[in-house]
């Protein structure tokens, strides 16, 4: 392990693996998740979800519900539009119905709300509420959505005519269009990155207190980004943002799914305020994987032109993505395809074009970026897999084609030819040590002898760069927000701290990891630092936790918070030093002068006599806030090895090996920076293997809980063995990349690598995620070897 | 119907519908909101409890039938001598990140552990292998489980393989 630490462990700054200072409530069931929120008088709310996936409302009864002994309301969009809330905007600038009052548009769609004094009452009531619906035919694909004479899904839409959502563009069309044109060979792959859900154990979830009298909103929301849902929720409900109190408490995993407001939280909020109780909805299983964000869904075709040798020209790539009903996407609102023009991955070439249309559809919207900073899971699996058929069409090894198109480590900073900047990296490095844990010589050797058995084995690769940590306000916002991110820092009279940030933890650890960076650079031990979150009336503004942005960006904000802490500090140590500031050198934990370190002030004197005894002029207390704008992402990568068996007759793959090389700069906490990278693998593995959303042709979702939507149990799960580079990012405080998608981008390609290289030498050059082993098998008999 | 279900030691007595689950007795009923709810169709484990002693999944059973019977919680583990191994062994070994499947995961470790005092890997695998987990990928809860189970003073904490 490469040693970044500098403090000594009592006082647990980066670098050290610090236990966890959430599991003490976490281990002994005293978390505080939003179902475990009980108000006096609270009532519970149950949704009405459409059966279907496309059709008119006629009408709806609620006389049987609102009869049912217990039911408080029956909330219905004609309701909402009387308080110009039956729509609401998405976090991509279009409208979403919050309860539908023309048309459903999707399997799930919320169309009616029961509140009552029990959920098991509001449960039974709700399947009481008669909606008539009149049926219209569903379209379940885009390429059907954007097909002649298909039925316009969004006709109450203003100058909507078809089924598009967007269309979006970006790299020199003619340069790249030039570069095929003389190339040697050019390789292509048309693939489909299935729709997937982030599906957190904790489903979404809303305990709404809407004071009737003062106003007060107290929102007790599954939210990974609180402050910008207060600000949306004052934008589109009309409150005074003053009045508006979210508290995101524990939250139970989010990958994603809790970025975007969701219709149940508003018609609760709604439900509070006319009703003048709290009212808890928490979502189904069902709810969840039906109608709130899900992931991908991206049909994708991409081509390399390259050298005879295999040095990569252009890269061309043309895409339509599902959006559902809704466009409903969280992302930087001038990228309509997230950051998917990272696609250029790891390799040094001229020229790039990507083109990229959405359609809607009679599905969920959401769009979100499941464990992924915008798109870019997509991004790297498409070029990562046109590696491995660019290998096999060529006849390369697949770590050789890598390695003759790297950005080579001299070459950072390194402008792609869609306008990033990678900041860092040392990619061959990273690649040659993977395959070195891995045996890769070994590996190919023995999978020649295996094929000569007719045994199937496979190795893949996948090396992927990733673009995280939004981001620069000149560039990146949400609905208008620009993407920084805060932190403040109150060191008390005894030396104790209280860290409160922007951003907010769904399981990451920010209480642990922050705490470390404060004391890294204040030497106030982190076991002394109380971290608080999710609050927006106790913590400074920022966007949130997802796209891996906490690190880059709000830990970016806490180091320098911490140094204006540590500069004052140190003044106020000059002082009791009777010694000018200038001279003053800090070791990890206490003030000297230079040169004579026997007499020193500790971090805890200088924060008592902040309060006590001040040099002439300077203002009392020691606390602090910093808002941070990033000057750049930060691009974290790394260099996944999977082996795999195939079995032939069947079809069915085991992981063998699975070995991980990660570089995500600095690490604060190795345990939980290894405990992220385990889980992102298991999602990247889930994603490649089994977790799928389907739907049939009338649009029922096939996924619409845990028996049909799989997720890996530990059983199936393969075992990680991990590995780490550490290239620090030269413009982040403290070096540090983030981490926590990282695995999850990276994986899928490496896996599904190893299974098509395992029957490449058949003729097989694609099998569509989930490579499930019915595919495997047709892929093998169809083979045109 | 009334009921009476001992939980970590003390009697609850109570009436409820006939219909209600264990879990939602437990959680609003006796109000120990360490017992999650994660799906609808008896899939992820998070409700686990310990009845009598075996791992169930209580939104799978009715509060009426857990009746007469001994039903162990998250909130039961620790003891007058502070925290039970598998408790400690999960935060050593990083076993949780958001915690939503911990306290289950915990049970079924903890009751694991009781029937087998050495397990393996593949048998830690097997035993929570009706037990979600989102966050972790599992390889340091089977560490955690483990590890309690050395700790115990009969594992060989993931020494043999
Ligand atoms: S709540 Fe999912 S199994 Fe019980
Ligand atoms: S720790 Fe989050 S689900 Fe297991």
């Amino acid at each position: 392990m490469t040693d970044t630490t500098t403090t000594p462990p009592e006082i647990g700054g980066i670098g050290h693996s610090v236990k966890r200072a959430e599991d003490a409530r976490l281990i002994e069931g005293q978390g505080n998740f939003v179902d475990d929120i009980a108000l006096p008088g609270m009532l519970h709310m149950a949704l009405v979800r459409s059966p279907v996936a496309h059709a008119r409302i006629n009408s709806i009864d609620t006389e049987a519900a609102s009869a049912v002994d217990g039911v408080v309301a029956v909330v219905t969009g004609e309701l909402m539009d009387a308080h110009g809330l039956a729509w609401m905007p998405t976090l991509s600038g279009d409208t979403q119905a919050v309860l539908a009052t023309d048309k459903v548009r999707y399997q799930g769609q919320e169309v009616a709300a029961v509140v009552a004094t029990d959920p098991y009452i509001a449960a039974d009531a709700a399947e009481l509420v008669e909606v008539d619906y009149e049926m219209l035919d569903a379209i379940t694909t885009p390429q059907q959505s954007l097909a002649d004479g298909a039925e316009v899904i969004r006709d109450e839409k203003e100058g909507q005519t078809d089924n598009l959502a967007y269309t979006w563009e970006t790299g020199d069309a003619a340069a790249t269009e030039a570069a095929f044109a003389n190339a040697d060979r050019v390789v292509s792959l048309t693939t489909h990155y299935p729709r997937s859900h982030p599906s957190p154990l904790e489903t979404c979830g809303i305990v709404a207190d809407v004071n009737s009298v003062t106003g007060q909103a107290t929102l007790y929301m599954t939210s990974q980004a609180p402050h910008a849902h207060r600000t949306l929720f004052a934008l589109v409900a009309g409150l005074p943002e003053q009045n508006i109190r979210i508290v995101s408490p524990d939250i139970g995993g989010g990958f994603g799914n809790k970025v975007p407001i969701y219709p149940g939280y508003v018609v609760a909020t709604a439900a509070s305020l006319l009703i003048g109780q709290p009212v808890k909805w928490v979502e189904t299983r069902t709810g969840n994987l039906i109608s709130t964000g899900f992931g991908r869904d991206y049909y994708m075709t991409g081509e390399l032109a390259l050298s005879d040798d295999g040095r990569i020209q252009a890269m061309r790539v043309d895409m339509l993505s599902d959006q559902g009903a809704f466009y409903a996407d969280a992302q930087p609102s001038r990228y309509k395809a997230g950051l998917f023009h990272v696609c250029t991955g790891s390799y040094d070439f001229g020229n790039a074009h990507i083109k990229c249309r959405g359609a809607f559809t009679n599905k969920a919207p959401g769009g979100v970026a499941y464990r992924c900073s915008f798109r870019i899971t997509e991004a790297s699996f498409l070029i990562e897999r046109l590696m491995q058929t660019a290998a096999d069409e060529l006849g390369i090894d697949p770590a050789e084609l890598r390695l003759r198109n790297f950005i080579q480590p001299e070459q950072f900073p390194y402008e792609t030819p869609t306008g990033f900047v990678y900041d860092s990296g040392d990619y061959p490095t990273a690649l040659r040590k993977a395959l070195e844990a891995a045996g890769y010589d070994e590996l190919r050797a023995e999978q020649a002898a295996a094929r000569e058995q007719g045994k199937l084995m496979g190795i893949g690769i996948a090396h992927f760069t990733e673009a995280v940590g939004a981001g620069p306000a000149h560039t990146y916002d949400i609905a208008g927000l620009k993407m920084i991110d805060s932190a403040e820092l109150r060191v008390h009279p005894t030396g104790k701290a209280v860290l409160k940030i922007g951003v907010k933890t769904q399981g990451q650890g920010h209480e642990t990891t922050f705490a470390q960076i404060v004391a890294e650079e204040t030497g106030i031990p982190a076991g002394d630092i109380k971290v608080i979150h999710g609050d927006t009336d106790d913590t400074p503004y920022g966007l949130g936790t997802y796209a891996s942005r906490s690190t880059p960006v709000g830990g970016a904000a806490t180091a320098m918070v911490a140094r204006k802490i540590a500069d004052k500090a140190r003044h106020i140590a000059a002082h009791l030093l009777e010694a000018a500031p200038e001279d003053i050198e800090r070791d990890a934990d206490k003030f000297f002068v230079a040169g004579s370190p026997d007499q020193s002030v500790s971090i805890q004197d200088a924060a008592f006599a902040a309060y006590t005894n001040l040099p002439e002029g300077m203002e009392y207390g020691l606390e602090d806030v910093t808002y941070y704008n990033p000057p750049n992402l930060t691009f974290p990568y790394g260099s996944y090895v999977v082996v795999v068996d195939v079995d032939p007759d069947t079809g069915v793959w085991k992981v063998r090996r699975m070995v991980a090389l990660d570089d995500c700069g600095v690490r604060i906490n190795p345990m939980i920076v290894e405990g992220q990278i385990h889980g992102g693998l298991t999602e990247g593995f889930a994603m490649s293997s089994m977790q799928w959303i389907t739907f049939d042709d009338d649009g029922n979702c096939i996924g619409s809980n845990f028996m049909d939507y799989l997720i890996p149990t530990a059983w199936e799960t393969p075992r990680f063995e991990l590995l780490e580079t550490v290239t620090p990012s030269p413009h982040h405080p403290i070096g540090a990349k983030g981490i926590g998608e990282s695995a999850t981008v990276g994986s899928p390609a490496a896996f599904v690598n190893a299974v098509v290289d395992a029957v490449a030498h058949l003729g097989v050059r694609n099998i569509d995620m989930p490579v499930l082993p019915d595919r495997v098998w047709e892929a093998i008999e169809t083979a045109d070897t | 119907m009334e009921i009476t279900v001992n939980i970590n030691g003390t009697d609850h007595s109570a009436d409820v519908e006939p219909r209600k689950l264990l879990v939602d007795h437990i959680r609003t009923g006796a109000g120990l909101t360490g017992t999650h709810i994660g799906c609808d169709t008896t899939s992820c484990g998070v409700c686990t409890v310990l009845v009598d002693g075996k791992p169930v999944k209580s939104c799978t059973m009715l509060a009426v039938q857990a009746d007469g019977r001994r039903v162990t919680t998250v909130e039961g583990l620790k003891t007058a001598d502070g925290l039970h191994p598998i408790q400690q062994a999960f935060s050593d070994e990083h076993g949780l990140q958001c915690g939503f499947c911990t306290p289950a995961m915990m049970l079924v470790g903890a009751a694991l552990i009781e029937e087998n005092p050495d397990p393996s890997d593949d048998e830690v695998r097997w035993a929570i292998s009706g037990n979600l987990c989102r966050c972790t990928g599992y390889m340091n809860i089977v560490k955690s489980i483990r590890a309690a189970a050395a700790a115990a003073g009969n594992g060989s904490s993931g020494a043999d393989d």
